[in-house]
């Protein structure tokens, strides 16, 4: 079971603007394995949406998708007719959406959604939906399920919300479920309990989970991988042990630095802030993206970066080879 | 839904109450309707003769109770000009404009809506252009000479269609098409930016991700939330057609109400003229009462609390 379920490799996103392209993912790869979790952290517009887009196939029709390999259960996804892609969304690979509230189809009751999802790739009858529908909000925490389903999305809060969507995306048990920032537009207490369940899911079926979040508690506690991205590219990844005991990128360091400590971290003391401009992605790029808020920055950085890697794959751009701080990064509580 | 439907209808009795007072008070905004119907030429004795024989001379709520009651029963007087009853002289007419009414606006929704869907699905393309050419023509055009080219086109120069009248349903077509292209951009437009706004929306996003097909997203994932606000206007539409097609009805000389409304607006028959009003009115009154059922059963938001 070593063959990944899914390859990403040289993935680049291109968005024709007015003023020229803007290259807003460039040459991010990963590997996935079945039962497996990657975290992909970074702050937003740093292309962690348009990536899981891209894979879904979800991409808006004005967006251009390129990649050197991109397959999914060894389907070529780039040379996939749109009924074949059709097939695989919502059934063997799913998605739950950062935005609970709008999500769901404010026309149809929760069971009619539900169902839709099931019907739509097995050739059942109602029933058999419906009792599969009842027993998935039941999984996802929801009592009394059977009365949900002839409720509306606007009688219910957005944590049940969420939990629908998730119940939705594992009406057809699917293989790669993608989880884009699922709890961000959610309660801080609530936010927990989803990722918990997500987390308790994914391990109970067995799925490969591409998590999305900016919680790194919880990357450190669920991810078997974790890709950090910035401004369009994948400048870290490894191990989760790894990035949290040896993270070796400049930037990576500073997202470690920001998690709040308790007894240490300042009252009032700004999260996840590093000072500095994002450059901007339209036109050509040339060397580090992250050189204009780096403070180890040295004029080789303009030009081309090195990706370097070690033996277990862990793989970072940086001109860098080890700036020798071993052990500064902490696993947050 | 019954809670809703209940104040709606409530809602309806009042304006229809309120409405009728209008329409009642016509007869004696327009000067004293005694000497109307006598005649210019008439003496003070004759025209004293009449305010007492149609009572006149009564306190005004007691006149408007009695034309209500009356109304109610379907009886709203006798005709001046036309010297029968006005229930008869209107029944005729109206089954006329109705007929007219319902296939202008059918030919509206036929057109417009699929029209509007897809201008939505490929904007800025051909199909869109195409669109917003039709509706733009529609609108620049007025009824009267569109009317008139379609009788040199088709009556005239093809001798395909009859010019005028009533008496079959080839007569029906070109008003048909004149009151419908009339009322068509608007649903069009419409549609089109619905459609437009609902597919950016999170859920079709949604749906898409299920894995459902291009036209299940379309049809019933977008269309079904774009179209309430359509709803609601082609009802609006309706009423307008069954009141005010005047021009269509005169330009082929369909002699349905709205005809007659022009008749007996011009030859100051007040009791046809108020009849009409509150007919027309209720029907602008029950249309947007079945728009609102039909929109609380498109979108659970407004029937579910
Ligand atoms: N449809 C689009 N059209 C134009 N720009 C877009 C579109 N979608 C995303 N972008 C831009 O691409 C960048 C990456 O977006 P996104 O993947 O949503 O970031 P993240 O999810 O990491 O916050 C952002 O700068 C965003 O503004
Ligand atoms: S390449 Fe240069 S600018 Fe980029 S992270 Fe490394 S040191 Fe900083
Ligand atoms: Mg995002």
């Amino acid at each position: 079971m070593s063959d990944p379920i899914l390859s990403v490799h040289d993935l680049t996103i291109d968005i024709p603007m007015g003023q020229g392209t803007m290259h807003a993912v460039r040459g991010i790869g990963f590997d996935l394995k079945r039962g497996e979790t990657l975290c992909i952290v970074g702050e937003s517009g740093s292309g962690k949406s348009l990536t899981s887009l891209a894979i879904m196939g979800l991409l808006p029709k004005n967006l251009k998708r390129a990649a050197s390999r991109l397959e999914f259960a060894r389907i070529d996804l780039q040379h996939q007719k749109p009924r074949q892609m059709r097939d695989l969304r919502g059934n063997r690979m799913a998605m739950i959406f950062q935005e609970p509230m709008t999500s769901l189809n404010p026309a149809y009751t929760i069971g009619d959604q539900l169902e839709e999802a099931y019907l739509l790739h097995n050739k059942t009858g109602r029933a058999e939906a419906r009792a599969r529908a009842v027993a998935l909000l039941g999984k996802v925490g929801i009592t009394a399920a059977e009365s949900r389903l002839s409720q509306y999305p606007h009688q219910l809060s957005g944590g049940l919300r969420q939990r629908v969507m998730i119940a939705m995306a594992l009406m057809c048990a699917p293989e790669l479920i993608i989880a884009d920032e699922p709890t961000t537009a959610l309660d801080v207490t609530i936010q927990a309990q989803i990722l918990r369940l997500l987390a308790d899911l994914q391990r109970e079926m067995n799925m490969a989970m591409i998590l999305v979040t900016h919680d790194l508690g919880v990357v450190a506690r669920i991810a078997d991988k974790v890709a950090v991205m910035y401004a369009g590219e994948v400048v870290e990844q490894g191990t989760a042990q790894e990035i949290f005991r040896h993270p070796r990128h400049p930037y990576t360091r500073g997202l470690l630095r920001c998690i709040p400590v308790p007894g240490k971290t300042k009252p009032g003391e700004h999260l996840g802030s590093i000072p500095g401009i994002v450059p901007s992605l339209i036109g050509r790029m040339e060397g580090c993206a992250f050189r204009t808020r780096c403070d180890v920055a040295e004029a080789a950085c303009a030009s081309a970066v090195p990706e370097r890697h070690t033996e277990t794959g862990h793989a970072w751009r940086c001109i860098h080879e080890n700036e020798g701080h071993e052990n500064e990064g902490r696993v947050p509580a | 839904m019954l809670a809703f439907t209940l104040k709606r209808l409530g809602l309806a009795v009042l304006v229809t109450l309120t409405v009728s007072l209008l329409s009642f008070s016509l007869l004696f905004m327009s000067g004293d309707p005694a000497s109307a119907i006598a005649g210019e030429n008439a003496s003070a004795s004759d025209v004293d003769a009449i305010r007492a024989l149609y009572g006149f001379d009564r306190p005004f709520l007691v006149q408007y109770g009695d034309w209500l009651t009356s109304a109610l029963r379907g009886d709203f007087g006798q005709s001046y000009y036309f010297k029968m009853p006005v229930s008869e002289l209107i029944a005729d007419r109206l089954s006329i404009t109705m007929l007219l009414g319902v296939c202008g606006i059918s030919f509206a929704l036929l057109t417009a809506v699929p029209l509007g869907v897809a201008a939505a699905m490929r904007p800025n393309t051909l199909i869109d252009r195409t669109a917003l050419f039709i509706s733009v023509m529609g609108q620049a055009m007025p009824s009267f000479w569109f009317g008139l080219v379609l009788i040199v086109i088709f009556s005239i120069r093809l001798n395909w269609l009859p010019p005028s009248g009533s008496n079959g349903w080839q007569n029906f077509i070109m008003p048909t098409v004149v009151l419908g292209y009339y009322a068509m951009p608007a649903i069009m437009r419409l549609t089109r930016a619905g459609m437009l706004e609902v597919l950016g929306a999170d859920y079709i996003r949604t749906a898409r991700a299920k894995g459902a097909s291009e036209m299940r997203v379309m049809f019933k994932h977008a269309l079904r939330n774009a179209v309430v606000p359509v709803v609601s206007l082609a009802a609006v539409q309706m009423g307008f057609m069954l009141g005010g097609s005047i021009v269509v009805e005169s330009i082929f000389a369909l002699h349905g109400a709205g005809y007659l409304a022009w008749e007996s607006i011009a030859r100051n028959d007040l009791p046809t003229v108020q009849a009409l009003i509150l007919i027309f009115s209720l029907f602008y009154i029950v249309f947007t009462f079945l728009s609102d059922l039909a929109n609380a059963w498109l979108d659970p938001r407004i029937r579910v609390g």
